[in-house]
């Protein structure tokens, strides 16, 4: 393989981090797991910067933990520790799920969420577990720290409203599901050459002791050119009674609302819009059995 | 130069290297531990899985420095002492072992499995084996015997799944691993790329970029200046012949008047390390006058259409191939039933997982001029003088390499040599010379060794494919169910050149009548130049495509007429005495129909049904049955030379070599050759050696193709042996030991090699109407699918198949190449196309072409019917191809039953079925990849 860089970091702490990036001015790109941005970089569709910037062995950010309510990750938390934490899969359950099928084991064992986030694909099968969640992420440059929803960092397809070249995504937060609360996700590929899903959706509802929908956040990818949360779904669902009729509405809501495309090789309209119709509800009901107390096991490989 | 610090399989290790690193390329190239081998560089293979810290990742796309102070564990770390590590002595009981080159990373990942789960106290579960490999891909064994041996790795009583088969003679008919499996699971197997020469140079090629066009000038003077390149060469400096092919020479070793693909090669440089030759090939001025190119084969012929080559005088036309039985029109008017359907199949990638590679080096090297050691003693490899120009590749064809090589350089073949590496899988794409050429010019310009190794992106878009066909097959029967007629056109896109296309595509036609006697046969096939990349050899050859016509419409037949499709397949299949398409009298070894009672009778278990509904799932089973010629045919001279040699060891214990050009692919020829001179000559199997494709050494097997090895150089292998063992009798004591003669024909000076030149039972051009073929194996295949009725995906969950061997030589082998094959034609059914547009590849990365990993691999359940041949080495026959041919039939037969739609070309789209499904159509014509219908096809007159 070609030489794509010089300098290869992996700096111990926040600062260290933040000033390797104001050292090469732009010259320098973060890297998480690298298993999207080195192929990039080798096949030509990202340019090689002159240095990257491993943020993953950052004391602290390399867990997954509680603070403030929130369930934290780090931004060294690849997809397999994601996938078989305790916490989220009891109380993020459709992160859990999204994360379990992205790419292989070997992918997943070095892939971080962090970085899934920051090449901020339309497709984005890993990160509309975190949206359907009401993700947030906090982001490090030479300004300081912040917080905002993850939904604000999705510009377009592979663009993302963190500049990589200036800024860390350094952790990641949700407040977790609680009694009457759930969350389901699932994806359809088909078995061809092309290593994208042909659609996937998650959500996350809440319900009130007697049935009703209280919240529910319902996302679905590719459907746009960024990770898509349905507000059309959720007001459907909203104030209804959970059940087949509601989920059946909701998926219909989604279809109006949404633009599905066809895309070559991928998915036709036509089969993405199938998906939504019959799968969506079964998503939403797996979601409301969990807020309802059902223990189903998480969805994934295997499975 | 930074500092690394690693703990590589219990060592410490400090090294200073770029920070631009790999850690693939520090564990191959700086600690050279070769045993970690890279497929793709694309995190999609899996093969160069290791251990960091305990943690399977790939190392290919791993950079060094994230590893810094890690724990790396790789292959060579597996065995401890000399004790193999359970999981090693596991693959080598199951077979699990083929071609090699997946093995390491099988082994490491399999090997975290074991250990957290054994961290855990857990039980290994199938389905714990099927998640954590799921990525990590074998093109070789269908996955079936790796699941196995890693269950009974982690101690449980799995035992080796070989098929009931005759019972042993001697050394034949026994299960045995292939000898050179030993050397793979331990990482010290040498693939190309695993060779390192004092000295060596890099290598890289230009390639066109462009689909069809005029070359108006190349500039390659930028290229020559930069630091660091020692030769760069265009079609101005190739000493010989400019072409190179295996029929047909019309393949330009570097372009000068135009290129025809993309793939095309241009120009070669040979520079310090292949940074520095990538960066002269950009340095290339090459000026192009751009023509409309060729894109489909059924578009080849039309009036106006561009013209490939110039100089061919039948235009794009490569070959028009025919057979003829009978009177078709007779056979049409005997017939009740008609049915006329066209198919079509895909372009389809062998994705062998070692991308190709050759290293060439000059005639007169001394490796101690480049500060290396030299051995006197040293045959070949590294340490050896070398006195020719020598080519180090895992070529599947070594004499004709060296004739090719050769021809290019303008010398003698006396003066090229040829020495077969290890290779990592083959399936028919490594026939074609690839850089063997460009390697052997780069070596005698620089005068130094130059290794050229493709990427995974470069062999993509290089090496010949499978042909792409559009198949119109009309099929008659009387309304009892009698076969009266079969008349079929195929088209075959063969590409920018010729390579094997019109033996594969004459093969299409003459099994265009599927193992059946039907009196009346008409068959026309189009061989098309186009501006595609070319079309060869590839595991079927040409018979899985004509496979998948017939047994689709027989399928049709049996619903039109209501009877049942096993029934209506044995009441016409070929048998002793039947007469084929080409007008060959079956004498012998036709065991179709004891294959179709041995499916049918495991298939048809207590409760039965063709098709059932679960959940969201219909099931279904669907069956197709398969023949496939064992050798080249034809008239085409059939022989194999081998040479044994006997010698007494350190122990004055008899030990014996066979030496043959033939090929190990991963089908396991050399445990066949060694069963067959070890029966001979009466020795243990373990006392036999086997040396493969040295030309310096090894007498020509000829080409590994055509399912042929088996039995041609398995016969020579067992006449030289008898030949030398008669000849040791006849100057011993009657009732002296193979030990005694040996020792005395060396105090008479009598030589104690033999060399035994077999020549397989002559065959008859097409045409003539004798004999086309001296064997044919048979199979039949019943698939069991389900469909996910909600979304159209589709799974094979079991396949019963019985494949007629003639007689099996070692069952583990066997087994091997029935379930690979079987797996690769599930991919060709369910998963591989190559997709080119306008004759540019939008397969350009590995991640665009999948092929069955182990989640799609089902169970196989495996018959060995042996109805043996005459001539054959102790009855046997090629089995290499026969398990790829029916089974994409078999699953859209089954997926036909189970929702009533017809599949009519391949890959099966789940897109497409389940909108049929919805909207209730019975046929469709788009399988994924496809834009357009599939084109009409008019009946050749």
């Amino acid at each position: 393989m070609m030489a794509h860089w010089q300098h290869y970091h992996v700096p111990q702490t926040v600062a260290e981090a933040v000033a390797l990036l104001e050292r090469y001015d732009g010259g320098a790109r973060v890297v998480g797991g690298g298993t999207d941005l080195l192929l990039d970089i080798a096949q030509g569709r990202a340019p090689a910067p002159q240095a990257l910037v491993d943020p993953t062995r950052i004391e602290g950010l390399g867990g997954i933990g509680r603070e403030d309510g929130f369930v934290v990750i780090g931004c060294g938390a690849t997809h397999t520790a994601i996938n078989r934490n305790p916490d989220i899969v009891a109380h993020g359950t459709c992160l859990a799920e999204s994360s379990g099928v992205i790419g292989g084991p070997q992918v997943r064992n070095v892939a971080t969420l962090a970085g899934n986030i920051a090449h901020a694909m339309p497709a984005g099968d890993g990160t509309i577990g975190l949206l359907a969640l009401a993700g947030e992420v906090e982001t490090v440059d030479a300004s300081g720290r912040r917080w905002r929803p993850l939904a604000d960092v999705f510009l377009g397809p592979g663009s993302s409203a963190i500049d990589h070249h200036r800024a860390l995504l350094i952790r990641m937060r949700f407040l977790p599901t609680v009694e009457g609360e759930g969350s389901a996700f699932y994806r359809v590929m088909r078995p061809q050459g092309v290593a994208l899903p042909m659609i996937s959706m998650a959500a996350r509802l809440q319900a009130d002791a007697d049935g009703t929908i209280a919240a529910a956040r319902v996302t679905i990818a590719p459907a746009g050119p960024v990770p898509c949360l349905s507000e059309a779904a959720s007001d459907t669902l909203v104030g209804s009674p959970a059940g087949r009729e509601a989920f059946e509405a909701a998926a219909q809501a989604a279809l109006g609302s949404l633009s599905l495309r066809d895309s070559k090789y991928r998915a036709s309209r036509a089969y993405r819009e199938e998906m939504v119709r019959t799968h969506l509800p079964k998503v939403l009901s797996v979601a409301a059995e969990r807020a309802a107390g059902a223990r189903i096991e998480p969805w994934g490989e295997g499975k | 130069m930074s500092r690394l610090n690693l703990t590589v399989n219990g060592r410490p290790v400090e090294l200073d290297v770029p920070e631009s690193r790999y850690l693939a390329e520090v564990l191959r190239e700086d600690l050279r531990l070769t045993g970690t081998k890279i497929g793709c560089n694309e995190a999609e293979c899996g093969i160069c899985t290791v251990l960091v810290d305990g943690t399977p990742v790939n190392s290919c796309v791993y950079p060094a420095f994230k590893a810094q102070g890690a724990t790396i564990e790789t292959v060579e770390n597996l065995s401890t002492d000399g004790q193999l590590h359970p999981l090693q002595q596991a693959f080598l009981d199951h077979g699990a072992v083929q071609c090699g080159i997946c093995t390491p990373g099988i082994l490491m990942t399999s090997k975290a499995l074991l250990d957290e789960k054994s961290a855990a106290g857990e039980v290994v579960t199938e389905t714990d084996v099927r998640v954590a490999l799921k990525d990590t891909s074998c093109r070789c064994t269908g996955y079936q015997s790796v699941v196995r041996a890693v269950l009974q790795a982690s101690g449980q009583e799995v035992p080796p799944y070989i098929p009931e088969t005759r019972a042993p003679q001697g050394e034949v008919g026994r299960a045995q691993p292939n000898p050179d499996a030993l050397a793979k699971i331990t990482g010290q197997a040498r693939f190309s790329d695993d060779y390192e020469f004092p000295g060596m140079l890099h290598a890289r090629t230009l390639r066109a970029g462009v689909p069809h066009a005029r070359i108006v000038s190349i500039n390659a003077s930028a290229a020559r200046a930069l630091p660091g390149v020692h030769a760069v060469l265009t079609h101005e400096d190739v000493p010989g012949r400019n072409r190179h092919g295996l029929v047909n020479i019309d393949w330009p070793v570097l372009c000068d008047d135009k290129v025809r693909y993309v793939g095309d090669a241009v120009a070669i440089v040979a520079a310090d390390d292949r940074e520095t030759a990538a960066a002269a090939l950009e340095r290339i001025e090459v000026q192009y006058d751009e023509l409309p190119p060729v894109t489909s084969a059924t578009e080849a012929f039309d009036a106006g259409a561009p013209v490939v080559h110039e100089d061919w005088p039948d235009g794009n036309l490569l070959k028009h191939i025919k057979v003829a039985k009978g009177d078709i029109e007779t056979g049409f008017e005997d017939a009740d039933v008609i049915v006329d359907r066209t198919y079509r199949t895909p372009t389809v990638e062998h994705l062998f997982l070692e991308p190709e590679c050759s290293v060439g080096v000059p005639a007169g090297y001394d490796p101690s001029t480049w500060g290396g050691d030299s051995d006197a003693q040293a045959k070949r490899g590294e340490r050896s003088v070398h006195d020719k120009t020598t080519v180090y590749v895992g070529s599947q064809i070594p004499y004709q390499d060296r004739e090719q090589v050769a021809a290019a350089l303008g010398t003698e073949p006396e003066k090229v040599r040829i020495v077969a590496t290890l290779m990592g899988g083959g399936f028919g794409g490594k026939e074609d010379v690839a850089g063997q050429i460009h390697v052997a010019l780069l070596a005698e310009a620089t005068g130094r060794p130059v290794k050229m190794l493709y990427s995974r992106q470069e062999s993509l878009l290089f090496h010949p494919k499978r042909h792409a066909t559009v198949i119109r097959i009309r099929t008659g029967a009387t309304r009892d169910g009698k076969l009266t007629a079969v008349q079929s056109t195929i088209y075959g896109d063969g590409g920018a050149y010729a390579s094997l296309s019109e033996k594969v595509l004459t093969r299409a036609t003459t099994h265009a009548s599927g193992p059946y006697d039907v009196p009346h046969v008409k068959v026309d096939c189009l061989a098309a130049y186009t501006n595609n990349a070319p079309c060869g050899a590839f595991r079927g050859f040409g018979v899985s495509q004509s496979c998948f016509a017939v047994e689709s419409n027989m399928d049709i037949l049996a619903g039109e007429l209501g009877i049942d499709a096993v029934e209506l397949r044995r009441m016409n299949t070929l048998d002793v005495g039947s007469v084929t398409c080409t007008g060959q009298t079956m004498r012998e070894s036709v065991g179709l129909n004891e294959c179709i009672e041995r499916v049918d009778a495991d298939m048809r278990d207590d409760g039965f049904r063709w098709s059932w509904e679960e959940g969201s799932s219909r099931f279904a089973w669907g069956l197709a049955v398969g023949y496939k010629n064992t050798g080249l045919g034809g008239g085409a001279p059939d022989k194999a030379t081998a040479e044994v040699g006997l010698w007494l060891d350190e122990n004055d214990e008899p030990r014996a070599e066979v030496r043959t050009s033939s090929a190990e692919l991963g089908q396991g020829l050399p445990a066949v050759l060694a069963a067959c001179a070890a029966e001979e000559l009466g020795l243990p199997r373990d006392r036999v050696a086997v040396l493969l494709g040295d030309t310096d050494y090894c007498p020509d097997g000829g080409p590994t193709t055509a399912s042929r090895q088996t039995y041609v150089s398995g016969n020579a292998a067992r006449y030289a042996a008898r030949t030398l063992k008669k000849r040791l009798a006849a100057s011993a004591n009657p009732g002296s030991s193979l030990a005694e003669r040996v020792a005395g024909a060396v105090s008479q000076g009598i030589p104690t090699t033999a060399q035994y030149e077999y020549w397989a039972p002559e065959t008859q051009p097409l045409g003539t109407g004798g004999d086309m073929h001296f064997a044919f194996g048979f199979c039949a295949q019943a698939v069991l699918c389900e469909i996910d009725m909600g979304t159209g995906e589709v799974r094979v969950r079991k396949v019963i198949a019985a494949h007629d061997v003639g007689r099996a030589i070692n069952p583990l082998t066997l087994e091997g190449q029935v379930e690979g094959g079987i797996v690769m034609c599930i991919g060709y059914a369910l998963m591989e196309h190559f997709i080119q547009e306008q004759g540019r590849p939008w397969t350009n990365v590995m991640a665009r072409y999948s092929a069955p990993r182990i989640a799609h691999a089902p169970e196989i359940v495996s018959h060995i019917v042996e109805h043996e041949t005459a001539d054959g080495p102790f009855g046997a026959k090629g089995v290499g191809e026969l398990p790829s041919i029916p089974t994409s039939a078999a699953i859209t037969n089954a997926i036909q039953r189970a929702t009533g739609v017809r599949v009519r070309s391949l890959p099966v789209d789940q897109d497409a079925l389940l909108r049929a499904i919805r909207e209730g159509e019975r046929e469709i014509e788009l399988g994924w990849g496809d834009r357009e219908s599939i084109p009409f096809v008019r009946f050749k007159e």
